[in-house]
């Protein structure tokens, strides 16, 4: 389907199977509230603050946290819909925006997102064909091409074209819709799928459905993913490799498998907990946690965790614990580590 | 079975603006006291217009209604005036989703629970303040005395749902409605909600419908399921014999569809297709469309919803046969589609 010079691979793979896809380092962003005096002492909220992490090539990475912690705001300097206050970003071993590196024209067509309103991030006046169209003839795909391309993919993630081609996206369900969404970001051909909550919203026998759709194309596409959920179950389904943030920073990552077996950060623990057991027999009795995700405008000194940690000492207040690799692959910041494991 | 709190029979809404639409049809289900009830569908079920319904807060003039409802003894579809104010909130309270659109943006917690207070019960404005205090200690908000001259943007979501429930029970209802009261919340708060709803049922006694598309959360609160499909009850039964052997297929098909650990790395079973247009009601059975077990008859013949004992089924062919009211003809054999 490449055939068109246009819209051959934006970026093809460059550095191999050993070099990862996304490399994170360092990234930030505060964003700055109004007020202070003179606007000298606003207070800012710190939505990421020193993020780093490596995707691999053909990997799913699921990102978790509760809201607030700074997900989503990720997958959006990552997407450079904002711009990070500091941080690295390498896609595929190259610096992205800068003279030597991979032009953002370029990137932005490696990397797709797919967003959680279904509804809201669809034109509502373009029907779906034109809707999955559009964006490649911007980039100078002929309009037929372009059109024929749209109906290819409409067809492979399960609307006939015949039928759903000329709808608006008033006239689709829920699950419909975000097929859409999914089709028009595999409109570019990219290495990279930003999912951002993009089963969330749907009911739970159309969520199944769009799941198994992502595991097909993946296979199919070799795609890579990072998958933002709020939900534990479907993490554990879908991803390879999980990372746990709470308020701004990672707390905890490592491979999905050990991550949900022995989780070594408290919160990762309290985490899983909270999720209901579906055996009637085996009702939650107590709440892991009390109270609420702090505030990230002005987190805790020290371990940002240690006011809702069951197992906080005077230490977390004053060291910031960072984080340390306890078995191949399986990262914690948390100053018990040890004593966890 | 002592009287049940609530009985409704063969409740029907239908909304008629453009085009008319057969929200809830022919629903029939009682709630004794002291018993939580969950009504578990997806979007477009009928669950949260049913608990409206019991409310009575749809339009009339756009809304038709048929059917009985009795609370506590009260007919509540004949209610009217004063008797339907009364009604609300203190025979039967509501907790919202969205506890951020629920309250009054410009007045403080304090001040809407014990106006709320004062419109049922005679007392003056002091002892109305000191009730909405000991209704903000009693769903464990913190530092309660602050709380109840703060203002609802002031509080966090958790808080301000646990103010909401504070709210609903302040005249001490015999039936708290829950409209997904833990949708909008993160995992961790919306444990603590779940235990505190379950905790205060306990002590209060009180009956309670909690409506949620999430079957963990049913789990949690529930001693029984009723399972919405297009605006009906398909199947009713009590949450651990749902869990072990769902009967009805659309029950089995949410159940498959529930994503767990041991499914990974294999596909999800899937129940094919999308729920039914409300407006365009098929003479046969709603499901049918999307049902593997689904025969000709299930194209032309409406189950009908048949109890036995403790347990509920509308379905020509139930799965799980043989824990399932079994109603499958030998002669009839489910052909595939």
């Amino acid at each position: 389907m490449s055939a068109d010079p246009v819209l051959s691979l934006a970026s093809p793979d460059k550095g191999g199977p050993a070099q990862p896809l996304l490399s994170v380092t360092g990234l930030r962003k505060h964003f700055a509230l109004p007020g202070g005096w003179l606007k000298r002492h606003a207070a800012k909220v710190r939505a990421v603050d020193d993020v780093s992490f490596t995707v691999a090539k053909g990997e799913t990475l699921g990102v978790v946290g509760e809201s607030g912690c700074g997900k989503s705001t990720t997958a959006r300097l990552i997407a450079r819909l904002i711009e990070p206050d500091a941080g690295e970003i390498l896609f595929d071993g190259e610096a992205i925006g800068e003279q030597s590196g991979l032009a953002l024209k370029d990137f932005r067509r490696s990397l797709q997102m797919v967003f959680q309103d279904s509804y809201a991030s669809l034109n509502p006046r373009m029907p779906t064909a034109e809707a999955v169209a559009y964006g490649p003839q911007v980039h100078g795909m002929s309009a037929l091409a372009a059109r024929q391309r749209a109906h290819e993919l409409l067809d492979r993630v399960g609307l006939a074209p015949s039928v759903f081609a000329q709808r608006y996206p008033h006239e689709l369900s829920g699950g419909q819709r975000q097929r859409v969404n999914i089709a028009r970001a595999l409109a570019f051909e990219p290495r990279l799928l930003l999912l951002d909550e993009s089963v969330a919203a749907l009911d739970k026998s159309v969520q199944a459905q769009v799941l198994n759709l992502l595991q097909e194309l993946k296979a199919e596409r070799q795609l890579t993913y990072l998958f933002i959920s709020h939900d534990l179950h479907v993490v554990h389904y879908l991803a390879d490799r999980v990372m746990v943030m709470y308020l701004g920073i990672v707390v905890e990552t490592g491979p999905v498998e050990a991550l949900y077996r022995a989780p070594r950060h408290p919160y990762t623990k309290a985490l899983l907990s909270a999720v209901p057991s579906l055996d009637p027999a085996r009702r939650t009795q107590k709440s892991p946690l009390s109270g609420d995700p702090p505030n990230p405008i002005n987190p805790p000194s020290g371990c940002r965790f240690r006011d809702r940690c069951p197992r906080a000492e005077a230490r977390c207040a004053s060291e910031v614990p960072q984080l340390r690799q306890t078995t191949p692959g399986h990262w914690a910041a948390c100053h018990f580590d040890d004593r966890v494991a | 079975m002592t009287r049940p709190v609530l009985s409704v029979q063969n409740l029907s809404v239908q909304f008629n603006g453009e085009r008319t639409v057969n929200a809830v049809c022919d629903l029939s289900f009682d709630l004794a006291a002291g018993e939580a009830l969950a009504l578990l569908g997806e979007s477009g079920s009928g669950k949260s217009v049913t608990l409206r319904t019991l409310l009575r807060l749809h339009n009339p003039r756009r809304t038709r209604i048929s059917g009985h409802i009795e609370v506590a003894g009260q007919k509540v579809l004949e209610l009217d005036g004063r008797d339907l104010q009364r009604y609300r909130g203190g025979v039967v309270s509501m907790v919202f989703q969205e506890a951020g659109s629920a309250f009054d943006p410009v007045y403080t917690v304090g001040q809407q629970i014990a106006e709320f207070v004062r419109a049922h019960e005679p007392v003056d404005a002091a002892a109305a303040r000191a009730r909405a205090l000991e209704m903000l200690e009693r769903v464990q908000i913190p530092q309660a005395k602050r709380r109840l001259d703060a203002y609802p943007h002031e509080l966090s979501g958790g808080m301000r749902q646990r103010a909401m429930i504070a709210l609903a029970l302040a005249c001490r209802p015999q039936l708290l409605l829950a409209d997904e009261p833990t949708t909008a919340l993160d995992a961790t708060v919306q444990i603590q909600i779940l235990l505190l709803l379950r905790e205060l049922q306990r002590e209060t006694g009180m009956a309670v419908i909690f409506v949620t598309h999430d079957i963990g959360a049913a789990v949690e609160v529930a001693d029984r399921v009723a399972v919405m499909y297009a605006g009906r009850i398909v199947e009713d039964r009590e949450v651990g014999a749902l869990m072990a052997a769902p009967g009805h297929p659309y029950s089995a098909g949410l159940l498959a569809a529930t994503v767990g650990a041991e499914h990974r790395g294999q596909p999800l079973t899937t129940i094919a297709g999308a729920p039914p247009d409300l407006a365009s009601a098929s003479p046969g059975c709603a499901f049918a469309p999307r049902c593997t077990q689904a025969s000709a008859r299930c194209d032309e013949q409406q189950p009908p919803l048949v109890r036995s004992g403790l347990e509920a089924l509308a379905c020509w062919h139930p799965v799980n046969l043989e824990t399932a009211v079994d109603r499958c003809l030998p002669s009839e054999k489910p052909h595939a589609r």
